[in-house]
């Protein structure tokens, strides 16, 4: 039976996730030590999983309201107020969803009418691109520079606008560059998206996880962009939560009420257990983000030096839990490097390409790993390079 | 805390130029400030953690309360001196609580160490009384997971 006439079309169009390929290799092998994850190493820290716990067996099992439980959506705006100097309504501002990812799509789909532009700076998280596509969008690639350290220029931004662009992806802290944005960028391109009359959803799921002293800063803290900015934000990175699926939109309620509207048809209500978890978090997990920020702090420097060392230039990613650096001096490119890395010294890293075309040249490389697990890897790859070297020189 | 100190007292086995890298110091420094650590007396030494269940020659370890009376000018020093001296006693701690001192004693067997109680610890002058706990299993030492080593397997799986 044929299937692809009762398939969408824009669903068909969209080609599966670059990353699982290499995933799926490790997986067939022996002694495979992987830099390839994209989630916290860390368990979630005992006293939330304890409220979650605790609520199981309080009996909270029933749905929660449409928008979340209403200490949960208080605790986030109080938390977005002390952090980033935002303020936003728990009860007209704020929607929990099922991660920041259903949060990403709901806002997607609420903005996007078939044939308006989306501008999507890449490389870039893999999730935009398609879920544009599914949205009825269309997306505008603009590539970000490893000599501009991977941030969105204004002028860039300028060069892609057209009459038909209605909506800026803004993915910082980004994944997989671990560039940011910091305040006078986002000025820059701030008058852009003003003078074109834009709105913007920026990804913030990484803001807890910035260094070198530069705290996240927030689009929608910039002179008029508080208007024109859904903010997306969640609990997966900064408290180690992935698995409980709990994420966030902050913006104008007229926005948040239509993405209120879809989550509520389409999903209903956020995890329970995960919200009480997650009130927890935010009331008082503030130590534990610095306990992991720290640490993934000294595993930053450590790969992000020792990628320089064995020849392979990296540039210091100032957010996330990512190193990217650039393997166009081995003469390969970056399918090619992942495979015979992965063939030849079992180490599993996702090629840039995964994440746009113009990640070519470069890998990614997490560093959300043990210090003990990333000395192994590094030690095979630098192996690798040395041996790749040889190669060359034949 | 000091981040240098708290580095080696999870692995004392990094290179110096791994902990400058780590702590974004120069290595020199790094070499320099352990040097002065140690010799003010701040790193005591490096030692392994073993896991002695593993290992066939073992040991058995117990954990003494201790009651003592403590003397008119030194207080408890004097009586944890005396409990130091012993080859068989690991560590000595002064305890806030229903005891006075904590001592982590080692010997070879059970035996061993309630010989060691019975005749050399509860006979030293100022010793109340004593009450001996033999350590059964390891669990976590030292912040490790001595029991269930896999369940820190990684079990994340790539999903994008």
């Amino acid at each position: 039976m044929d299937y692809s006439k009762y398939l969408n079309r824009s669903i068909q169009s969209v080609s599966p996730s670059g990353i699982r390929r290499f995933f799926d290799i490790a997986n067939e092998m022996d002694n495979v030590i992987s830099l390839s994850i994209g989630e916290p190493d860390f368990q979630t820290p005992w006293h939330i999983r304890d409220e979650g716990i605790h609520s199981l067996i309080k009996g909270k099992t029933w749905y929660s309201p449409n928008r979340g439980f209403s200490d949960l959506l208080k605790e986030i705006t109080r938390y977005y107020e002390r952090r980033f100097n935002l303020t936003y309504s728990p009860s007209e501002q704020t929607l929990v969803t099922v991660g920041g990812s259903e949060a990403i799509d709901l806002a997607l789909r609420t903005l996007i009418e078939d044939g308006d532009e989306v501008i999507i700076p890449q490389p870039s998280f893999v999730c935009y691109e398609p879920l544009t596509v599914m949205a009825g969008g269309v997306p505008v690639i603009i590539n970000t520079k490893n000599e501009d350290n991977f941030r969105l220029k204004a002028d860039d931004l300028r060069a892609a606008v057209t009459p038909k662009t209605k909506l800026l992806v803004l993915p910082f802290p980004n994944n997989p560059t671990g560039a940011i944005m910091e305040r006078r960028d986002l000025e820059e391109i701030s008058k852009v998206i003003i003078e074109n009359d834009l709105m913007v959803l920026s990804d913030e799921i990484y803001s807890e996880l910035t260094y070198g002293g530069r705290n996240h800063v927030s689009i929608a803290s910039v002179d008029g962009m508080y208007e024109r900015t859904v903010v997306i934000n969640g609990f997966s990175k900064s408290y180690a939560m992935t698995g409980w699926r709990l994420g966030y939109a902050l913006g104008p309620s007229p926005i948040i009420d239509q993405m209120t509207k879809l989550h509520q048809y389409g999903i209903m209500s956020s995890p329970t257990t995960a919200q009480y978890a997650a009130i927890e978090a935010l009331r008082h997990g503030d130590r534990d983000v610095k306990r992991m920020r720290d640490e993934y702090d000294m595993r930053r420097r450590l790969v992000v030096d020792s990628f320089n060392d064995m020849g392979l230039s990296c540039f210091e990613p100032l957010g996330a839990f990512y190193v990217f650096p650039c393997i166009k001096s081995t003469g390969l490119n970056s399918e090619d490097f992942c495979t015979r890395l992965i063939m030849e010294k079992h180490v599993a890293v996702v090629p840039g390409t995964a994440f746009g075309k113009c990640g070519d040249g470069f890998v990614r490389v997490s560093y959300s790993y043990s210090l003990k697990h990333l000395k192994i890897a590094l030690e095979r790859i630098r192996e690798f390079v040395k041996e790749l070297e040889d190669e060359k020189n034949g | 805390m000091d981040k240098l100190l708290q580095l080696l007292s999870t692995n004392s086995k990094f290179s110096t130029a791994e902990i400058s890298a780590m702590l974004g110091e120069p290595e020199d420094y790094i070499k320099a400030q352990i040097k002065e650590y140690e010799s003010q007396g701040i790193i005591k030494g490096y030692q392994a953690v073993v896991n002695w269940e593993e290992v066939e020659d073992s040991y058995v370890e117990a954990l003494i309360e201790l009651k003592v009376t403590p003397k008119k000018e030194t207080g408890f020093d004097d009586m944890a001196k005396m409990c130091m001296a012993f080859d068989e006693v690991e560590s000595v701690f002064l305890m806030a609580g229903g005891y006075d001192f904590a001592l982590i004693v080692k010997g070879e067997s059970m035996q061993d160490i309630a010989m060691f109680v019975a005749k050399k610890l509860s006979t030293v002058d100022g010793v109340l009384s004593t009450g001996t706990h033999f350590i059964m299993r390891r669990y976590k030492d030292r912040g490790m997971n001595l029991f269930d080593p896999d369940d820190q397997a990684d079990e994340r799986s790539l999903i994008l």
